[in-house]
């Protein structure tokens, strides 16, 4: 069975990388000189507002929760554990919301952007690219260049230039934020309508780069394709165009497909900056906020949530490779 | 490499590299002021000659200034890490394909592993770490977690030449490991190694501006992304301050853009069946052709076309 057999590496392979990223995750912030708890704490007494004994309880509070008084490899035990029941701890910056909270009300709005410009970029990217490649002439010239500068503008400044001439200087769309001042995320109508205008500029500004990549990389392997020995043989025996363009597209998919499980960390990362140039408040704002004020359980809760992200869209991408190559249910193949 | 054979595209993005690199180095030398210096006011607007040309900044700063103090910054950390990531691929690319045994599998799991974390994660964490940020620790840092791509593909490269005749030649004539390596192997992946470079310095560019924008930026420093930083964190681009955002964003966007063109130029030249109207030519072994992750966002997770 070498679907199963596949299936079962990539499975593992997976788990192996994600205690990696776990333990990454565990030992970096760790390796600051000092300790952490202390640090904070000072923060907070140098900001005032806590008095002493109320100081010593966060202290305590941290100290048994990181359980800095044991030794590494309990530490880590506690951090795993802690991790695997889905318990990121408490917030050093906004004491005591826990992080969970603050994840939890940041990541839908993250998701509703990232996911469908992830799907949208991908389709319309790799049905311009295919037909780029195929027509030539202008059209592969104009789309080549338009791609490529699209996919070569750093994401943020693509959406900082699309704010500030959309939003600021024509007035079309709101300028920042996620939905108007005074409502209250709700499943309503009102709601949904007045939400949307302020999700078009993050989300185009995520679609235009990420179709500008995806397009760039369909063209050349559709050129590469269209130079093959099936090519030219179809074209002697005078097949029609339509045909031989569905066998280079299906060539050239799969690759592509593999793609867009190594461009989704790229994406995800261009995504968090695009945010924060909205202030949308998804975890990149929550992110640039924790990082502001060293607060490193949500930090570090943002960056396994990001690690998490990948991992499980390249496994998704891995599964979904297996069904649709048949080279890997006729024989056992893969590269790791 | 002739000069006939290079495409206009290669012009153009020389021509931009060339302008980008000009005004990293020369602006410094020519403006000679101090980039922390105040010379107005809050977000001044952009007056004829002088320090003004581009307005002044939330601090009262010249926004020309610490433009081409920026561009300087961005093209230090981006050369610094590009050029320790090609090294760092290169070698153990090198050895772990061309040696193969237990090596090459320690040495793979090690990629592998490296390639499936995002690399973000990585130097986000180690940033937020690091007790003191300057642009030197931010090059290596970005350098030490980029290199996975050009090990992978260095490998792939150089275990298939290792099956070739001229190395068993090598080896009888009594030529050692490392002469090997360097000689007989290495000459077929330098056009490679010299686009992953390119790559890796655009790449580093980025991550150094994504890393300023997230407030994790050189403290000792103006770079491209903590103008952006400031710019956005002081609502420049709400307030209408154009000069004081544009600027920047122009610059990364020439910078990325630039080198992108030129490392796909450099491969038309290299790898001519991606030219279009030619014959598709006998594969080589050193031309393995992938799927090729062009962009920003494959930037960003440290891809190289493979």
């Amino acid at each position: 069975m070498a679907l199963a057999k596949y299936l079962g590496r990539k499975l593992a392979w997976t788990i192996v990388v994600f205690f990696v990223a776990l333990i990454l995750n565990f030992l970096l912030p760790r390796l600051i000189p000092g300790n952490p708890v202390d640090a904070i704490v000072g923060q907070i007494a140098a900001g005032g507002g806590a008095g002493g004994e109320q100081l010593q309880k966060i202290h305590e509070h941290y100290m048994q929760e990181f359980g800095l008084d044991k030794p590494l490899w309990e530490q880590f035990l506690i951090y795993v554990g802690h991790v695997l029941r889905g318990n990121f701890g408490t917030s050093f910056g906004s004491y005591p919301a826990s992080v969970n909270h603050l994840v939890g009300q940041a990541l839908p709005w993250t998701i509703a952007i990232q996911l469908p410009a992830i799907i949208v970029g991908w389709v319309i990217g790799n049905v311009l690219g295919a037909l780029a490649a195929f027509k030539g002439g202008w059209l592969d010239r104009g789309a080549f260049v338009g791609s490529l500068f699209f996919s070569s503008v750093p994401p943020f400044a693509f959406a900082i230039i699309l704010l500030f001439v959309v939003a600021v200087k024509a007035g079309v769309l709101p300028v920042g934020g996620a939905y108007s001042f005074g409502l209250s995320p709700e499943l309503s109508l009102t709601f949904f309508g007045d939400a949307i205008t302020y999700f078009w500029l993050p989300f185009w500004s995520l679609v235009l780069v990420f179709i500008g990549g995806q397009a760039v990389g369909m063209r050349s392997m559709a050129v590469y394709e269209l130079g093959t020995d099936y090519v030219n043989y179809n074209r002697g025996l005078g097949v029609r165009d339509g045909i031989t363009v569905r066998y280079i597209f299906r060539n050239a998919m799969l690759p592509q497909f593999t793609g867009l499980g190594l461009a989704i960390a790229g994406l995800i990362t261009g995504g968090l900056i695009t945010e924060l140039v909205f202030s949308y408040p998804g975890l990149g704002t929550l992110l640039f906020n924790a990082i502001g004020q060293n607060d490193y359980p949500v930090i570090q809760a943002i960056t396994l949530l990001i690690t998490v992200a990948v991992l499980l869209a390249n496994f998704t991408v891995d599964v979904l490779t297996g069904f649709i190559d048949p080279r890997i249910r006729a024989a056992q193949s893969g590269e790791r | 490499m002739s000069l006939r054979g290079l495409s206009p595209r290669f012009w153009v993005a020389a021509g931009i590299v060339a302008f980008v690199v000009l005004v990293g180095v020369l602006g410094p030398l020519i403006l000679r002021t101090d980039p922390d210096t105040t010379v107005g006011g809050l977000y001044d607007k952009p007056q004829c000659c002088g320090k003004l040309l581009l307005g002044t900044d939330n601090e009262g700063q010249s926004v020309l200034i610490n433009l081409v103090y920026g561009t300087r910054t961005s093209l230090i950390v981006g050369l610094i890490a590009g050029l320790i990531a090609t090294a760092i691929g290169l070698f153990v690319g090198l050895v772990s394909g061309y040696r193969g045994g237990w090596i090459d599998d320690v040495l793979s799991a090690i990629t592998n592993v490296g390639l499936a974390i995002p690399a973000i994660v990585v130097i986000i964490l180690v940033s937020v770490s690091l007790p003191k940020r300057n642009i030197y620790t931010l090059a290596v840092v970005i350098g030490l977690t980029a290199w996975f791509w050009v090990a992978r593909s260095v490998r792939a490269q150089s275990s298939s030449v290792r099956e070739r005749e001229h190395i068993d030649v090598a080896k009888l004539s009594g030529a050692g490991f490392w002469s090997i390596l360097a000689r007989d192997v290495l000459p077929y992946l330098l056009s490679y190694v010299v686009m992953a470079a390119v790559l890796q310095i655009s790449s580093a560019i980025l991550f150094e501006s994504t890393l300023s924008l997230l407030g994790l930026g050189p403290g000792d420093a103006t770079s491209l992304g903590t103008m952006l930083y400031w710019a956005i964190a002081w609502g420049s681009v709400r307030t209408g301050a154009w000069w004081a955002f544009v600027p920047p964003t122009l610059m990364l966007t020439l910078i990325v853009f630039g080198l992108l063109l030129l490392q796909s130029s450099l491969n038309e030249v290299f790898n001519p069946r991606l030219r279009r109207g030619r014959a598709a030519r006998r594969r080589m072994v050193t031309q393995v052709t992938e799927p090729e992750t062009v962009g920003a966002a494959g930037l960003l997770t440290g891809t190289e076309p493979r």
